[in-house]
């Protein structure tokens, strides 16, 4: 196999730094849009009543914001580097179409952010109310915005569309940049991260409050009780939100990418009316079915049944592995010979070789491989077997993230019962300002959860895709550097050590930060 | 420049903010720490562009396609 000209372990290790610098960068970004959110409504509230506590709850909160935002900047642009380094050949073929995305992103990111972060932590005294309000905002939306763009570009890798391949670029070329920058994975996506963000915005806020309740910080009671009551709010709406394009993020899956949503259920013998398991064993029946169609009866295919081959409910057949595998051969096979005919071409016209009727057989080539191209990522692919992506990773990120979602809901419901004390029977003798000690740190224990629950996610999105770096399109052993191992190994330690530095720094300057507390003395 | 001008309230708000700035400065310090790690050491020593070390000017899409072709079973 040809495959074993490359260093494999390459392949590992490169994968291993990508997990590792996107999930290191995520930590810093959700808190960034979720208390982003916060801050905004509670300078809102300043700006609405005037009243000076809503100002120094609103510069509290966004010093916290700050401390985090200053860690998190360019903690993402690794990632393109690696790109560039590491997934070459991936780099090479979607050029085109990640340019405009990224590029726009960094753009809005530069102007957007730094602008108005200047004016948000620096003008309070020096602009009107008004105008910094609109500042906190503008921080807040140029974040959700950039966080677009890196979704879209993302989505595009799940789900390519608007583009066409050139075979004489060995590039995807945009033809249609609204196709790419609105498909339904991209918007479906967006929502999804972006509200699930709000969550652990959400909760930190709570949980930081908590502490100041906890300690009987007297200081901090009223901005601690009001903060809680905004950030339920937010984190209520934000969790319902959360499962609802959870579940029309299933179903764009269901349709775009099967073998992922197999994967999250550990499903390998589909069917209709297809339950959801809680674990192995416990499932709900028909949930399946229901969130992956709409239709309590819909059909799901399992692993099995994808590989194989099966018809859907319009009676359309999805072609077996091997046979995509047998047409991605076709495909390859008719890039080189049209490859070799263009060099042959060029030689002819350079007046080096005699004339081959080019044309037409450059055109046979071609043909071949447009009838086949969507499959070209199955030509790189040996065993069928590499179609499927670790399942036992799947199946438990997806509960870990839909059971911390489900928790979340019942938490902020349980919150807010406790903040209006309905119904009063229940909560006639508790006072949130003083309960006992092990409520306060449920709240603070919700941090990580908040976390592991964002995370968890990108898991399911990530790994679910497997092995493709662009669906059906790239396998990751076609897309990685012929590199060796060790290069990539030192780097990703080096990464290890330098993103562990900052999260250690970020979380000593984040408590101390809360320990001086609204007075910041 | 007039002090009412638009240009100079806008240095002014730059110019006093980072003056005054107390948790900021320990930010920027490590801001700095991090984009100097980044763009020079991790950049400049550790994330080569493959293609452009590896593939003659202008002839990119050739070596992709051979680097490609080599991974086919």
């Amino acid at each position: 196999m040809n495959l074993l000209t490359i260093d494999l372990a390459a392949i590992d290790w490169a994968r291993a730094q990508f997990a590792l610098t996107a999930i290191y960068h995520w930590l810093f970004v959700p808190l960034t849009l979720g208390l982003g959110l916060i801050m905004s409504v509670m300078e809102t509230k300043y700006y609405r009543t005037g009243d000076s506590f809503w100002r120094q709850t609103a510069q509290f909160w966004q010093r916290l914001f700050g401390i985090n935002f200053a860690m998190g900047v360019a903690t993402g642009i690794i990632l393109e580097f690696e790109f560039g380094t590491n997934w070459s050949n991936y780099s090479w073929f979607v050029g085109d179409i990640f340019g405009a995305p990224l590029a726009i992103e960094g753009i809005v990111a530069f102007f957007m952010e730094s602008t108005f972060v200047a004016v948000m932590f620096f003008g309070w005294e020096k602009v009107s109310r008004g105008f910094h309000l609109a500042s906190t905002w503008l921080t807040w939306l140029g974040a959700t915005i950039s966080a677009w763009w890196i979704l879209v570009a993302n989505s595009w890798m799940q789900y390519p569309v608007g583009c066409e391949f050139n075979p004489d670029t060995m590039r995807n070329e945009m033809t249609s940049f609204f196709d790419v920058a609105l498909s339904p994975f991209a918007i479906d996506k967006f929502c999804h991260t972006v509200i699930s963000s709000w969550i652990v915005g959400a909760v930190f806020v709570v949980a930081v409050s908590s502490w100041y309740l906890l300690k009987r910080r007297e200081a901090e009671r009223e901005m601690a009780l009001k903060s809680i009551r905004i950030a339920a709010f937010v984190g209520l709406i934000a969790s319902v939100l959360a499962g609802a394009t959870g579940h029309k993020s299933a179903q764009t899956v269901a349709a775009v990418q099967p073998m992922k949503l197999a994967a999250m259920e550990a499903l390998y013998d589909g069917g209709t009316a297809q339950g959801l398991k809680l674990v192995e064993g416990i499932e709900v029946p028909y949930a399946l079915s229901f969130m992956a169609t709409n239709d309590f009866d819909g059909f799901v295919p399992g692993i099995n049944d994808i590989l194989k081959g099966y018809t859907r409910a319009d009676g359309t057949v999805e072609p077996s592995a091997q046979e995509k595998m047998n047409r991605g051969r076709l495909a390859i096979a008719a890039l080189q010979n049209y490859r070799r005919d263009a060099a042959d071409e060029k030689d002819f016209l350079a007046g080096k070789a005699p004339d081959m009727n080019f044309t037409a057989r450059k055109e046979e080539q071609l043909a071949i491989l447009k009838d086949n191209i969507q499959y070209l990522g199955y030509g790189f692919i040996k065993d069928e077997v590499e179609l499927v992506p670790p399942v036992a990773v799947n199946f438990w990120a997806f509960r870990v993230m839909v059971g911390f979602g489900g928790l979340f809901i019942l938490f902020f419901v349980v919150l807010l019962a406790a903040i209006y004390r309905f119904p009063k029977a229940l909560w006639k003798d508790h006072d949130i300002a003083a309960l006992p000690a092990w409520h306060y740190w449920l709240a603070i224990i919700l941090v990580p959860c908040a976390y592991i629950c964002s995370e968890s996610g990108w898991l399911v999105a990530e790994f679910g895709r497997q092995p493709w770096t662009i669906q059906d399109m790239l396998p990751i052993s076609a897309s990685v550097s012929n590199i060796g191992s060790a290069a990539v190994a030192t780097t990703f330690w080096l990464f290890l050590v330098l993103f562990t530095a900052l999260l250690a720094v970020e979380i000593n300057i984040m408590l101390k930060q809360i320990k001086k507390g609204i007075t910041n003395k | 420049m007039k002090k009412s001008s638009f240009w100079y309230r806008a240095y002014h708000l730059y110019y006093d903010g980072f003056r005054q700035m107390t948790l900021g400065r320990t930010l920027w310090l490590i801001i700095g720490i991090k984009l100097f790690i980044i763009f020079i050491i991790l950049k400049l020593f550790f994330f080569p562009d493959f293609i452009g070390q590896n593939a003659e000017k202008g002839r990119e899409a050739e070596f992709v396609a051979k680097e490609v072709a080599a991974r086919t079973p």
